[in-house]
């Protein structure tokens, strides 16, 4: 082993019994117990399925929404929202917003979370979280409802997005329900392959293997459904340990999320779509600092007054360019706009109000002076609050930001908090915090992933999908809803599915590929593996891809499969997990780089930019390319990008809707 | 000054993200319940304070320092390479993470203070 700092040896705390077999049954198999794992497990159980979760992780707190949320998308259910499910699903079609329905995106799980957002966050206040201002804190601001005392974001009009208070405790109650409803958790259990009947690829699937990552023992969980609730893999282009959150991915997702979901599913020959989409997003990591832990203007910080190093004001405009003066006139739409949505992206008729745009410009011509800085201080008391005390308090990962920049005397009514210092046309760019450092060309709420329908069934049967494994992806909200609209659609599967053995060979076969690395005693270690197959993805399938390098980059891949993959050794059951994520990461690799090829054409909505096929978007392509595995063999299809109001389907998402969502 | 010198191999990660202070810590391995990457992991001897193993994988979430039943025994701190600063707007003073003398902490709570214990 070259990497000789773990050479001391110190004894493992946990017993070990590598290979030691325990078998479970279930009803019901969830496969990642994050929020949409969490929702789909108790919504199961009291439909009284016998509900299973596994989780890499610990479920009181794993997953990207395990630390917080701050506030919950799509409640258009709520008393004071004032648009319609109906209505939202015309309008963020017109915006054609990359964040909420790009053309690419999807019309099911829309449409799930306009109808059920609502729902799912009063499910999350029955379980103990306050969501409303309980404490009169907030009374008498702008953005709050004094009958139900609802807190909203962003459009004070419309009121379709609500701040949660004590969102950040949201896991700890989901842990403590999925508990008092019997439902078995295992923790620290990494899911690693399906099981299909008779063991044969795009055979029903009745259940899942699994690893131990304390102990190393293996699970065979038995069951008559499974929901897919893992995350989309994040960190397959960047791995970094100087920067923190291990796996460059300082952001959103949590660093579990290798992308077992998808690879074990694709094994198993599910259908996906969109795994060449790509873009700096969200998880883009480098040198990005804490999330929405600098001085900021956008999401959680909406909409905070911005100053320049010698204290000058920054205007916020309309859409159309005019100063908005007043803090109060960025909540609202402009004169005869229906609704804005944040930012300036999609269609104009959406636009909300932002920074003036040309701010890159304007600090390169000595306009404005760095740093920035986030003018907590000059901002009306209720906003301050809201945006420190309640968004910043409650988000994922940063109610400790809050305590820690607290405790070294931080003070929102005194303090301006820095911005990013970053090159300045960075400053376009939205938002800030992760905005400048190494890319990783996907992640958090991009999506790519497993193809469904309007049960969220995937190809395979018995095999139903939520949250982040959606080739659409999602948010806190959409998780929540998709897991407890699985829950329902499994739950009736489940009461006439047929019990069917296991296939042991299948159970021998992922054994056998398991626990390669801990048979051997010398050879590589995970961290090499990770970083190398890391920079391939740079290498070959980077921001501009051609067919040679796409090619070249599956080549890379594959010798790395023949050679540095049979040698690469782990000497404990962590290090064991973490080497057979690394054996996922080749896979999405993989996937990613055939999804890439098989889309001849660039595209701007999926971010993908092929030098040997220029023409951006041409007609012809506007479609889901699918693919899928059959014995060793790609299958490259298509689907119509809304071939969920296609037949057999109806055509309205109200009828479907009322076919299928099983209320 | 010291005379003995030792070989020590260089860190995994420039980064020590969590520290616990072996005084205050009960060795309870509430932390090491809720760390979703194991970077804790528990005390051969029952009662010590857990170990910091892997912390290059800490994603800096917090949760072992939320849950920790012995306020001030178990820290997160974000590393010196994410470089978080502010300016005191009456007096333009410059304050950071991590310097010498900091300003008083400031005590008041976020909103929603959840129950966790």
């Amino acid at each position: 082993m070259r990497d000789s700092s773990l050479n001391r040896a110190v004894e493992w705390p946990y017993p070990v019994n590598y290979g030691r077999e325990n078998e479970v049954d279930a009803d019901i198999l969830i496969l990642g117990g994050g929020v949409a794992g969490c929702h789909a497990a108790i919504n199961a159980a009291k439909r009284g399925a016998k509900v299973t979760v596994v989780e890499k992780g610990a479920v009181i707190r794993s997953g990207s929404g395990g630390a917080g949320v701050d506030h919950w998308h799509g409640a258009l259910t709520n008393p004071c929202s004032r648009i319609t499910p109906e209505e939202m699903m015309e309008l963020i079609k017109k915006s054609n917003a990359e964040y909420l329905f790009s053309e690419y995106g999807n019309g099911i799980t829309s449409y799930i979370l306009f109808q059920e957002s609502y729902d799912a966050l009063l499910d999350v206040e029955k379980w103990g979280i306050p969501v409303r201002d309980v404490n009169d804190e907030f009374a008498g601001a702008e953005f709050i409802d004094e009958n139900s005392k609802l807190m909203f974001a962003y459009d004070y009009d419309n009121r379709h997005i609500i701040r949660v208070n004590g969102g950040s405790g949201i896991k700890v109650a989901m842990h403590k329900e999925m508990k008092r409803l019997g439902v078995k958790i295992y923790d620290r259990v990494m899911a690693t392959s399906l099981l299909t009947e008779g063991g044969k690829q795009r055979s029903r699937v009745i259940g899942a293997t699994g690893l131990h990552t304390r102990t190393g023992e293996f699970y065979v969980f038995k069951a008559k459904a499974a929901i897919l609730c893992t995350n989309a893999p994040i960190g397959i282009w960047i791995f970094s340990t100087e920067l923190a959150g291990s796996a460059g991915t300082v952001t959103n997702a949590d660093p579990n999320n290798s992308g077992e979901g998808t690879a074990m599913a694709w094994q198993a020959g599910a259908e996906l779509a969109l795994m060449e989409r790509s873009a700096t997003s969200f998880a883009s990591g480098g040198f990005a600092y804490p999330a929405f832990g600098t001085g900021n203007a956008h999401d959680t910080w909406y909409a905070c007054t911005i100053v320049d190093a010698n204290g000058k004001e920054i205007p916020w405009v309309d859409r159309d360019g005019k100063v908005l003066k007043a803090v109060s006139e960025r909540y609202h739409p402009a004169p005869g706009q229906r609704v804005f949505f944040q930012g300036r992206r999609g269609a104009y008729e959406f636009w909300g109000p932002s920074l003036i745009p040309d701010l890159p410009e304007r600090i390169m011509k000595g306009e404005y002076v760095l740093p920035l800085y986030a003018d907590l201080p000059s901002m009306p008391e209720h906003e301050r609050r809201a945006i420190w005390g309640l968004m910043v308090g409650n988000e994922g990962k940063t109610r400790i930001l809050y305590h820690t920049y607290q405790q070294a005397g931080f003070d929102p009514d005194k303090d301006m908090l820095q911005v990013n210092v970053m090159p300045p046309d960075q400053y376009g760019f939205y938002p800030w915090w992760t905005s400048y450092g190494p890319r990783q060309w996907r992640g958090g709420f991009l999506g790519g992933g497993l193809v469904f329908d309007w049960d969220l069934k995937t190809n395979l049967e018995g095999l139903y999908v939520a949250g982040e494994t959606t080739y659409v992806g999602g948010d806190h909200a959409v998780a929540a809803t998709t897991g407890r609209y699985a829950a329902r659609k499994a739950v009736v599967y489940t009461q006439t599915a047929r019990e069917v053995p296991v296939n042991k060979k299948q159970v021998e076969r992922e054994k056998e590929r398991v626990y390669a690395p801990v048979r051997r005693t010398e050879g590589i270690g995970w961290r090499e593996l990770r970083a190398g197959l890391a920079r391939i993805m740079q290498d070959y399938c980077g921001e501009y891809k051609n067919e040679e390098t796409l090619n070249m980059g599956l080549r890379w891949l594959d010798s790395i499969r023949e050679s540095e993959v049979s040698r690469v050794c782990a000497r404990n059951p962590h290090e064991l997990m973490r080497a057979v994520e690394c054996l996922t990461r080749l896979t999405v690799g993989e996937i990613i780089m055939q999804a890439s090829l098989a889309r001849k054409a660039s595209s701007r909505f999926l971010g993908l930019n092929r030098l040997d096929y220029p023409v951006v978007d041409p007609p012809g392509w506007k479609k889901l390319v699918t693919l899928r595995l059959e014995n060793e063999d790609i299958k490259v299809g298509e689907r119509p990008v809304d071939y969920y109001l296609q037949p057999p389907n109806a055509s309205s998402y109200a009828e479907n809707y009322r076919q299928h969502c099983g209320l | 000054m010291y005379s003995k010198a030792y070989m020590v191999p260089n860190p995994m990660t420039p980064n020590q993200a969590i520290f616990v202070d072996e005084k205050l810590c009960t060795g309870c391995n509430t932390c090491v319940d809720v760390c979703r990457t194991d970077v804790l992991l528990p005390n051969l001897e029952e009662g010590r304070a857990p170990i910091v193993m892997y912390p290059d994988e800490c994603w800096f979430c917090g949760c072992c320092a939320e849950h920790c039943p012995m306020p001030g025994a178990i820290r997160m701190e974000y590393p010196l390479n994410q470089r978080v600063g502010w300016k005191r707007k009456e007096t333009g003073e410059y304050f950071r993470i991590g310097m010498k003398n900091p300003p008083p902490p400031n005590t008041r709570p976020p909103v929603g203070e959840a129950e966790v214990h």
